[in-house]
């Protein structure tokens, strides 16, 4: 049986400049943070970022690794804006394209069945239109006549979930309330990486949960990395909730540019296992 | 039971909004005093209304502010939820940065689009949510800064850009619809304290006033109690809403 067992640093390496990189997760919920965390380690840039975007998006944006985004909202939940993505947009840095959540579904849902488009009325009226002048609108054939949107496939070289359970051939297993679109993501993907809370034996899967928690297949997945507390800051539920505090501290942190070079050489100048021990550090400190 | 506070009569103003809506997704998204209203709605004359919990779980009762589902009667994950965007048995409220007078609203960025002065959350769900939902609005805060003549960036489609139907706009100030031939905004009712010079002072555009402009109704002693020792114990509606 093949391993696909990979480390952060050799997923992260294998990506290049210039790619379309998808992000699973939604807001600061569920995001594959340690191969965030290794993005930014490496020397990759230039990169088109997709994704329902939170932090994710900031580290990359306060890291300069984007070029262009495709998203709907970049959030952190409990904490409505992401300070450097807005600092990244307010500074002209940013290319962006802005569509709608359900047209953005659309797109991944496109370049998962390998359609060039799929038709939604979303977006018409709205300035979407006016943002994104490359959209195109189609008719139905059909006696209904209707103008609808045709949202262009979101085909992405590579894209990375976080999930709670993995095996070593990567299947993938969400424990939580909602897959968000992450087998979307691994879809839409030329490839697909996964990080997980933990790795099991494939036959432990159905003691973990029922069979349709399996939401990714080995199929889709090029490469699989366990790493424990991965998606910190963001929620991981039913393993970790967000980390509400540190949150707090990295949005603090990002609106002033002192204290951001001070969180950036505590938490983010080493590799993952320094960080999450930075972490572990600052909790006990903040007790 | 003592007088409604400012927050209760927004929150029965917000329960207001889905009469009628019968067996639909009540998604009030906007803060607590929707939230709170749309769970008051379900608890007294709109018993159909599903509700959430605030995450994917759809509750078998209306559960209280902050706290998850007791009894689950669904699931609603965001990719359904998108799906049922679409499908269109869903009545949202949304929070506004910027409204005009037709109910074209803006959440996602301040200035100029290519280089805004403030980005927001970005158009999130606005454009489907307006274009196929019944959508309504909740501002905390009225100020001719949300009430503004022409909104940056159209993220929520009014009623002249083919909007489903924008019902109404409760504010901590008022009631406001759409219930004018030309279908602009319009002055429903003022909360009790408020004068309509206040309102006019805070709206950045000429808004419809009727000849007599009512008081918003005040919620009764049975949703007083609801709100107080039920839905929100804790009081998170009075922190939205300063007395």
């Amino acid at each position: 049986m093949s391993s696909k067992v990979m480390s952060v640093e050799e997923i992260a390496g294998s990506l290049e400049s210039g790619m379309t990189i998808g992000i699973g997760g939604w807001g600061s919920r569920r995001k594959p943070m340690a191969l965030v965390r290794a993005i930014l380690r490496s020397p990759v840039t230039d990169l088109t970022v997709v994704s329902y975007g939170g932090p994710d998006v900031g580290l990359l944006c306060a890291a300069g690794k984007v070029r262009r985004l495709v998203t709907a909202f970049v959030t952190m939940d409990s904490i409505p804006l992401e300070p450097h993505f807005r600092q990244a947009r307010q500074s002209g840095a940013l290319d962006l394209t802005e569509y709608d959540e359900g047209m953005f579904m659309f797109g991944l849902y496109a370049a998962a069945h390998r359609l060039p488009f799929l038709p939604t009325p979303v977006g018409l009226g709205s300035d979407v239109m006016r943002v994104n002048p490359e959209l195109r609108t189609v008719r139905s054939p059909y006696e209904d006549g209707r103008e609808l949107v045709a949202v262009p496939a979101l085909r992405m070289d590579a894209a990375l979930v976080h999930m709670n359970r993995a095996d070593a051939r990567g299947n993938a297993q969400y424990l939580g309330p909602d897959p968000y679109m992450d087998d979307l993501f691994a879809k839409a993907a030329d490839r697909t990486y996964v990080s997980c809370e933990r790795l099991v034996d494939t036959a432990d899967f159905l003691k973990e949960g029922p069979v349709q928690s399996l939401l990714i297949s080995r199929s889709q997945v090029a490469g699989v990395v366990e790493t424990p507390n991965g998606a910190h800051f963001t929620d991981c539920l039913p393993d970790s909730g967000r980390d509400e505090a540190f949150q707090k501290l990295y949005a603090q942190s990002a609106a002033d540019p002192d204290k951001w070079s001070a969180f950036s050489e505590r938490f983010l100048s080493g590799d993952e296992a320094a960080y999450q021990d930075a972490v572990r550090v600052w909790r006990e400190e903040a007790r | 039971m003592s007088e409604a506070t400012r927050a209760e009569v927004c929150a029965a103003a917000c329960a207001d909004l889905f009469r009628g809506d019968g067996e639909i997704v009540a998604a009030a998204v906007a803060g607590f005093v929707p939230m709170l209203g749309s769970r008051l709605a379900r608890a007294t004359f709109a018993p159909d209304l599903l509700t959430t919990d605030g995450g994917p779980s759809l509750s078998a009762e209306p559960v209280p502010l902050g706290a998850q589902a007791g009894t689950v009667e669904g699931w609603l994950p965001f990719r359904d939820h998108l799906w049922l965007v679409l499908n269109g048995r869903r009545h949202v409220v949304m929070g506004p940065s910027q409204i005009d007078a037709h109910g074209n609203t803006n959440i996602s960025c301040i200035g100029d689009w290519k280089q805004p002065s403030r980005q927001l959350l970005g158009v999130r769900g606005g454009p489907g949510n307006t274009l196929l939902n019944t959508t309504s609005y909740w501002v905390p805060k009225h100020s001719a800064r949300v009430f503004t003549e022409k909104v940056d960036m159209v993220s929520g489609v009014g009623w002249d850009r083919g909007a489903h139907e924008i019902r109404a706009v409760v504010s901590n100030l008022a009631v406001l619809d759409f219930d004018t031939p030309e279908r602009r905004m319009r002055l429903r009712s003022v909360h009790p304290g408020v004068r309509v010079e206040d309102v006019l002072a805070a709206t950045g555009f000429e808004l419809a006033v009727p000849d007599e402009v009512p008081e918003t109704r005040l919620p009764d002693a049975g949703e007083l109690r609801i709100m107080r020792e039920v839905l929100d114990p804790k009081g998170l509606r009075e922190r939205e809403v300063p007395a």
